[in-house]
């Protein structure tokens, strides 16, 4: 039998379950005289102090095994302990009701949870596990039960129960348990945060697992696809302990790449980058292995509010990435690449027929000169505090980029005049996505400090293919002979000038593209932080001389399908990451 | 005293910006509410209230100051609500 929930946290677990029922609390109701519910409100706010002192005691265990960032969510916890519409109500329903603490929690936790539930956002929806957290805590201290122990069991147990509560998963013996998987939950629920951060594979979502599962049912859980196989047989047992060891040795292989440099086997080296969207995402690739940022989209400073970001806001902003990295990994910080599709409510565009062909990012930034200056001024000041370049989208002359130069000169001569700190040396460059930068990128070499291929557009505007038609989706072939060609022509145009060259659309981080753009002289790869370590593993098992001579010859062929088989076959070692 | 901000976290107000929010507002004497667009007015000083305005990124609040210190907490607090959490 095959029960089927939401991958989790990936990986593999083989062995029995222990199913963990206790998550319902059964709540005992007493009614109570009056001087009995005063009585009552001193002893709740007894296991309301020690509760605190609990928490902060979990906090510390989560704080060693899952990292400052999972050890926050018991800080609010402790707030919330604090808190008169939690703590106080409670006691208030006490004393109204003349009811025992347990009974007036549970009222209070149902209130709360209902209506956080209830909310439109799963952010807040995850709140909801909070508080049921809290009051499995206080239920259990005011009653002295005892929690079912996973130690009765020799080997590693999979995990079955409820949901996992913040507190669970702080708590839980990564020796003891090999897996979990739960009823409740989604790929960003707590239970599935966690689990990631503390690399134990998790499936949830499972609906009523608890049920189906008894104590020493042998299962295989995958992590990876959200499979949990019941009952396997000796042929699936042994098919998922390769797996296992092989996703093992595979993630210790990784982690070795983490912080090594990313060079082939006849030592070459390029830079592997990460593409962000928000300053939170920095430390996430900085965590997987990102040498840097190649692209910052900064539209979301300005998305989902009623005015635009003022320079400070955007400063602080830049500055977070910028030191997150430090000194001397670039960060490439892209211009507003906002209008077409992406709209501002209060930038009152037309709608238009063909956004994509339109009126956007260098194009509007030009006219909106105000707005322009300022994100430059934001950028150029935190230039200060890291290796930050600029970047420019959408550049199709050459005309563009001077006019957008000529901005930046006047925005840095005020910030002379006004004495304020920048990186005189920064490095200005512009992205190369529409064909007519690519056939005059011999000219913009000459003035821009490089470039970065944004292939999803360049790809798009290459082969007239609307990108967002599923009916033209088959044209979207970034190995097309004719795109690799346009590459070919970036690359070399600009490495005559002495500049250097990125890409950052989704082919740069795509493991069969990889050895075709080293062949082709790509400096830069900048990708999603997921894609980094693989990689920098295919980098370093494949050599600079190979990857010429396999692009040579591919650029030689016809088709985009071709092209990719015969990229395949000459470097088995792809298959062995995908 | 009174002041509208906008939400600019990206994930809004859960758990960690409202402790931030909290923090802060907690170090002032003066009372701190915050009051959201449909009128629903909370303490500054509540987790839990705090949390049930179920702020949105692009969300306005207003937040209320009045007593002692209530300019620097109204500018204080503000900062904090218009930060950025990710």
């Amino acid at each position: 039998m095959i029960l089927k929930g939401i991958a989790a946290a990936p990986g593999y677990a083989i062995g029995p379950v222990f199913v963990m029922k206790d998550n319902q609390v059964k709540v005992e109701r007493k009614t109570l005289s009056a001087p009995e519910a005063k009585a009552e409100v001193v002893r709740f706010s007894e296991i309301v102090n020690q509760a605190i002192e609990q928490v902060k005691e979990i906090q510390e265990q989560a704080r060693e095994k899952m990292g400052d960032e999972q050890a926050e969510i018991f800080e609010s916890h402790i707030l919330v302990l604090h808190d008169d519409e939690f703590v106080g109500r409670t006691k208030e329903v006490i004393l109204e009701k003349n009811i025992n603490a347990e009974a007036a929690l549970a009222e209070v936790t149902e209130e709360l949870v209902a209506f956080f539930e209830g909310m439109d956002n799963e952010y807040m929806n995850e709140r909801a596990a909070d508080f049921r957290d809290l009051n499995k805590r206080l239920h259990g201290l005011l009653t002295g039960a005892k929690q079912a122990s996973l130690s009765d069991f020799e080997e590693p147990v999979v995990l079955i129960t409820d949901d996992l509560t913040p507190s669970d998963s702080a708590q839980l013996d990564r020796d003891r348990v090999a897996g979990f998987a739960t009823n409740i939950g989604g790929r960003t629920s707590h239970s599935a945060i966690m689990a990631r951060s503390m690399e134990i594979p998790a499936v949830v979502g499972l609906k009523d697992v608890t049920e189906q599962l008894h104590d020493g049912d042998i299962v295989i859980l995958d992590g990876t696809t959200g499979d949990l196989i019941v009952h396997p047989s000796d042929e699936q047992i042994a098919a998922y302990r390769v797996k296992k060891e092989n996703f093992a040795k595979r993630k210790a292989e990784f982690h070795k790449y983490m912080n090594a440099a990313s060079t082939t086997v006849d030592g070459h080296t390029v830079e592997l980058v990460a593409n962000i969207g928000n300053p939170g995402d920095a430390h996430n690739a900085h965590k997987n292995g990102a040498e840097g940022i190649g692209l910052f989209r900064t539209e979301f400073l300005y998305m989902g509010r009623p005015n635009f970001p003022t320079e400070e806001e955007q400063f602080e902003a830049y500055k977070e990435v910028a030191e997150t990295f430090g000194k001397d990994h670039p960060i490439v910080i892209r211009t507003l690449d906002i209008g077409g599709d992406k709209e501002l409510d209060y930038l009152e565009l037309p709608k238009e027929m063909n956004p994509f062909l339109g009126y956007r990012a260098i194009r509007l930034c030009l006219d909106e000169t105000d707005m322009f200056k300022t994100q430059l001024r934001a950028i150029l000041r935190a230039s200060a505090f890291g290796n930050v370049k600029i970047m420019y989208p959408m550049i199709a002359t050459i005309v563009e980029l001077r006019a957008a130069n000529a901005i930046l000169a006047e925005v840095k001569a005020e910030l002379d005049t006004a004495g304020i700190a920048y990186n005189k040396n920064l490095e200005v460059g512009i992205m190369i996505e529409i064909p007519a930068a690519v056939l005059v990128s011999d000219q913009l070499a000459k003035e821009a400090d490089f470039f970065s291929i944004g292939t999803n557009d360049l790809v798009q505007y290459t082969m007239a293919a609307d990108r967002m038609n599923e009916k033209v989706s088959h044209l979207t072939q970034p190995m097309n002979p004719s795109v690799l060609r346009l590459i070919r022509m970036v690359i070399e145009n600009a490495h005559r000038e002495g500049k250097w060259v990125g890409m950052c659309g989704e082919m740069a981080g795509n493991l069969v593209a990889i050895p075709l753009l080293l062949g082709l002289g790509l400096d830069e790869f900048s990708m999603s932080a997921s894609s980094v370590l693989p990689a920098r593993v295919l980098m370093s098992k494949i050599s600079l001389a190979d990857a010429k001579e396999i692009a040579a010859k591919a650029l030689d062929m016809q088709t985009a399908d071709e092209i990719q088989q015969f990229v395949q076959d000459s470097f088995p070692v792809i298959e062995e990451l995908l | 005293m009174q002041q509208t901000f906008t939400i600019k976290n990206p994930t809004g107000v859960h758990a960690r910006p409202a402790g931030a929010i909290l923090k802060k507002a907690s170090t002032f004497a003066c009372k701190v509410e915050l009051e959201k667009a449909d009128g629903t007015r909370v303490s500054a000083k509540g987790m839990v209230g705090i949390l049930k305005l179920g702020l949105k990124q692009g969300d306005q609040v207003t937040v209320i100051t009045e007593g002692d210190g209530e300019a620097e907490a109204l500018q204080a607090v503000g900062e904090v609500i218009e930060s950025i959490f990710e």
